[in-house]
């Protein structure tokens, strides 16, 4: 064998694969410490921040979500507004059977979930960019077809029942409570699936779909089981959103704008990271916030920058922060250390994903 | 005979829709792209074509002699820019970089123009008079030019892509990119060109859009993006003809559906576009079932 | 005829050869280990000085993997240069990296003298250096005539007409109108070197003729090549077959994972030899460091 380098066989206790550069023990404890602080907040913060944080709440699950099958599975949905409607309708129908709202948000989100199977049927044949579209036209028929229906609205929408006996400010404050679950299990969630046997696959797929399947990797139910999840994350914010506007309108649930937030946030903030979409996120916010009175215009430089990210920073903000720090707060790839390089691992995976171009990731 | 009317205006709506397809297709198959900007190109055209009106007082019916080739300028110039800079990093990159493109013109639209539809100004006797045949069938004069129009520029096309160099080189870059520069076939002039012709039918399909019917800034996506990717999916995926038959199917599902329930009309002709997916995905057309 | 090879070139892709550049001085080249068993000059016909095609230590990448490593070549005019070697060598990715498909980590391309090393690969196709790619690679939903109305789209001036391609390969104008998917591959092959004639190139690169094909029509196929090289062609060949790249080679060159094994003719070289460096059967010539075979080598053939 020509061999590139001139170093001598080494042996092979001299190698070691680990999940992460350091040690993540502190940032297990670290995220259990923000997440305590955050469950503190509705004490410390008056209503109207807990409200916003409820906003982020939504857009980062949101965002997890989106970036769960576009940034993993390749998967690109312009349609997920179709389970943010779903989850938030669900909840309505639930409380109009005196099922109280939050209660009624986990069996949105499950039913959500259910709905998605027969969805996948119709549209997984499809390739990448027929299939965006497709969720596209699948959302826009949902809504008109829940907007035959004047027991929940119609058109024109109709309020949340259920909550009226609540005083306001324990309201915000429950509602927060729940959306940080939420957010915390959507997380969790994704970390823990990216983690196992099904980041593998979906890794594999993503650098090469024909040996993954030969390699005998379930790629179909991989891809399924991605947009199942990503359905029940999206109704679960669905019916925060519900929740937390106090009303359900069609054309406020089911627009595509959904879809351009959680795009754009993923984007920028880094698609195929998990941290990425909590930064993407937190830069929406603030541009929403800034932006507010000028209309539409938060949207168009929220374009306008999710272009440029997508073309000329492709690993968003937090492939920045990454490259200059040497962080992952989310470890799921897999770091060879070699005898030489105790302080800086070999290139592994990651460095080879950065040096190509044209690939999706 | 409101039914026979239905059904022939759902025919001839199909040629509109079938102008709203072409680019669509005509990108897909050539570059491999997915325009999620294509339905809010067909709104800038109108919305152009009504500046060009407002400005030189030209008949609505000839803005098209200004706007398209306008539009199909536009058109080769982001197609080399942005959207080969898209091409380059990946199918991934390029369907985010179209939604952006939409989003922000739908979003700038919104924005710089107000919410409020618009409509093209055709002569009154253009829009609402007909042929009668006997007593009871009625084909809408407007309709019927648009429909005319669709099945020549199809036909223009057609004869575009087998007979002239450029539509050979076309078509050789669609098969095999990289044997094509081996020809000397520079694959991203002719991308610009493909470019060039999608955004020019497709400022076409918006002014005929406009003098049909209203638009405003989201008309691109609630509408004709929608539309044409429905045409394209029932009449099946790489067929010029094949859209217009599925454009053809659409407008019928949704006349059919107005007729059952005046609200329902575009979930019927979306619920056919489902149906198609779940039975013969590959289209009405496709000869072989997609893998 | 024709003209010999160095007739001026003309016509849309010329632009970069037109230009009378100051001629590179053939340098010679650090001896690496490789004896020269002094400077043999050509039998036969007398070539001239300057190399068409000059190869000079490229180094070409796969990602991490490295290629070639540091291949020269120079290829004179109306030579066939034949580029041996087993799957995974490398043949393909050189000829690849010449025709402008990929870019080289490391070294230069000359053509006529001008380093093109950086050009696009369409100017290098209208500039003479056409390629006939690796699997034919026709368009499929296009018929015969078109695919060679394609290659002829940007055409320089010669002999090479579609009318003449019909000439060459006697079944072909019965068949124009159908499409290239439903030939056999010989006959996709044969249409595939006609698409590159007609651009009327003056180097043609011909990648894994034989692949897929069985001997009598690769034979077949061979057999055309003197008529090709009758108009003045000079032909850079990749080829898995090696006796018959010996066959119809004036030079070869050998390639062992990146490495060049063995480089010179036909006639100055033995069975043995050829395959020792096919196999890579010394481990030091596998590695470069010692050469197989001790011949003359593009540095001597310079002078």
């Amino acid at each position: 064998m020509s061999v590139v380098t001139d170093t001598p066989a080494r042996s092979e206790e001299n190698f070691r694969v680990t999940r992460s550069r350091r040690n993540v023990a502190w940032t297990g404890a670290g995220a259990l410490i923000v997440v305590v602080v955050l469950a503190l907040f509705p004490y410390i913060v008056y209503s109207g921040t807990t409200s916003l944080m409820v906003q982020a709440f939504i857009v980062v699950i949101l965002a997890s979500m989106w970036n769960l099958m576009a940034g993993y599975a390749g998967l690109v949905s312009v349609g997920q507004q179709a389970f943010v409607g779903l989850g938030a309708y669900f909840v309505l129908i639930l409380a109009q059977h005196s099922l109280s709202p939050f209660g009624g948000l986990p069996v949105a989100a499950i039913g959500c979930g259910v709905a998605a199977v027969p969805l996948w049927w119709l549209i997984s044949r499809l390739r990448s960019g027929y299939f965006a579209i497709a969720t596209w036209v699948m959302a826009t028929a949902i809504m008109l077809f829940i907007e035959r229906f004047p027991s929940i609205g119609g058109g024109t929408g109709m309020s949340l029942p259920g909550l009226s006996g609540y005083d306001p400010t324990l309201l915000v404050a429950y509602t927060y409570w729940i959306g940080l679950a939420v957010t915390v299990l959507s997380l969790v969630t994704v970390y823990v699936m990216l983690r196992g046997r099904i980041g593998l696959v979906l890794t594999a797929v993503r650098d090469d779909e024909v040996a993954a399947r030969s390699s005998g990797a379930r790629v179909g139910l991989a891809r399924m089981l991605v947009y199942v999840v990503a359905a029940v994350g999206c109704g679960a914010a669905g019916a925060l959103l519900a929740i937390s506007q106090l009303i359900v309108q069609p054309g406020a649930v089911f627009t595509v704008q959904w879809t351009a937030i959680m795009a754009f946030a993923v984007i920028i903030g880094g698609l195929g990271t998990i941290e990425g979409p909590i930064i993407g996120a937190i830069v929406y916010i603030i541009l929403q916030r800034t932006l507010e009175s000028y209309d539409a215009w938060y949207l168009i430089v929220l374009g306008l920058v999710a272009i440029g990210v997508a073309l000329f920073a492709r690993r968003g903000l937090w492939g920045l922060i990454d490259d200059r720090l040497n962080i992952r707060l989310f470890p799921v790839g897999y770091w060879l250390w070699t005898p030489e390089s105790s302080s800086r691992p070999g290139p592994g995976r990651r460095g080879l994903r950065a040096r190509r171009r044209g690939r999706h990731s | 005979m409101a039914w026979v009317n239905a059904i022939i205006q759902g025919i001839l709506t199909g040629g509109l829709y079938a102008l709203f397809a072409c680019g669509l297709s005509l990108m897909f198959g050539v570059m491999k792209v997915v325009n999620l900007a294509h339905g809010d190109l067909a709104v800038i055209g109108a919305y152009v074509a009504l500046g060009v009106i407002t400005v030189t007082h030209i008949p609505a019916l000839w803005s098209f002699v200004i706007v398209v080739p306008l539009m199909a300028v536009l058109g080769y110039a982001l197609q080399r820019t942005l959207i080969q800079a898209a091409l380059d990093r990946g199918v991934l990159i390029t369907l985010l970089v179209t939604f952006g493109i939409s989003v922000v013109i739908e979003s700038g639209l919104l924005q710089f123009l107000s919410a409020d539809s618009h409509s093209l100004g055709v002569g009154e006797s253009i829009v609402t008079g007909s042929f009668s045949i006997g007593s009871q069938i009625q084909l809408p004069y407007l309709l019927l030019l648009i429909f005319v129009v669709a099945v020549v520029v199809l036909l223009g096309l057609q004869y575009f892509l087998s007979l002239s160099r450029y539509g050979r080189m076309i078509r050789a870059v669609a098969d095999d990119q990289e044997a094509a520069q081996l020809c000397g076939v520079d694959y991203r002039h002719v991308f610009g060109i493909a470019a060039a012709i999608a955004f020019g039918t497709v400022a076409l399909a918006g002014i005929a859009y406009g003098m049909y019917s209203q638009f405003s800034p989201t008309t691109g996506t609630d509408t004709i993006l929608l539309f044409a990717f429905a045409a394209v999916v029932i009449g099946g995926l790489g067929s010029l003809w094949g859209t217009l038959l599925g454009g053809i199917v659409l407008g019928v599902a949704q006349q059919i559906g107005a007729q059952i329930n005046q609200a329902d009309q575009v979930l019927a002709g979306y619920l056919v576009f489902l149906l198609v997916l779940a039975l013969r995905p590959q289209g009405l057309t496709a000869r072989r079932a997609q893998s | 005829m024709s003209t010999p090879a160095a007739s001026e070139p003309k016509g849309r892709g010329g632009d970069w050869t037109d230009e009378r550049a100051p001629r590179v001085a053939a340098r010679p080249r650090p001896e690496r280990g490789r004896v020269a068993r002094g400077a043999s000059r050509a039998s036969g016909a007398s070539r001239a000085s300057e190399p068409l095609l000059d190869v000079r230590d490229l180094i070409v990448h796969h990602g991490q993997l490295r290629a070639l490593d540091r291949v020269s070549l120079r290829v004179f005019p109306g030579e066939v240069y034949a580029i041996i070697g087993a799957n995974g060598a490398g043949k393909s990715t050189l000829l690849r990296t010449i025709a402008g498909l990929h870019q080289p980590t490391d070294g230069t391309i000359l053509y006529d003298g001008k380093d093109m090393t950086k050009v696009r690969p369409e100017r290098r196709a209208t500039g003479g250096i056409v390629m006939v790619p690796e699997g034919r690679r026709l368009f499929g939903s296009l018929t015969v005539e078109e695919n060679l109305k394609v290659g002829a789209t940007y055409a320089r001036k010669g002999p090479w007409t579609i009318e003449r391609v019909y000439e060459l390969f006697a079944w072909m104008k019965d068949r124009r109108t159908q499409r290239t998917a439903q030939l056999s591959g010989g006959e996709q092959q044969s249409v595939a070197i006609g698409r590159a004639l007609v651009a009327n190139p003056r180097v043609l690169l011909l990648d894994e003729l034989s692949l897929g094909l069985a001997p009598v029509i690769v034979q077949r196929i061979y057999a055309m090549l003197p008529q090709i090289l009758s108009t003045g062609l000079t032909v850079l060949l990749v080829e898995q077959d090696v006796s018959q790249a010996l066959r119809v080679a004036s030079h070869i060159q050998c390639l062992l994972e990146g490495h060049t094994t063995l480089e010179g003719r036909p006639s100055e070289v033995t069975a043995e030899q050829v395959e020792a460096a096919y196999f890579g059967l010394s481990r030091a010539a596998a590695e470069g460091s010692e050469p197989l075979w001790h011949g003359s080598t593009p540095s001597s053939r310079a002078s």
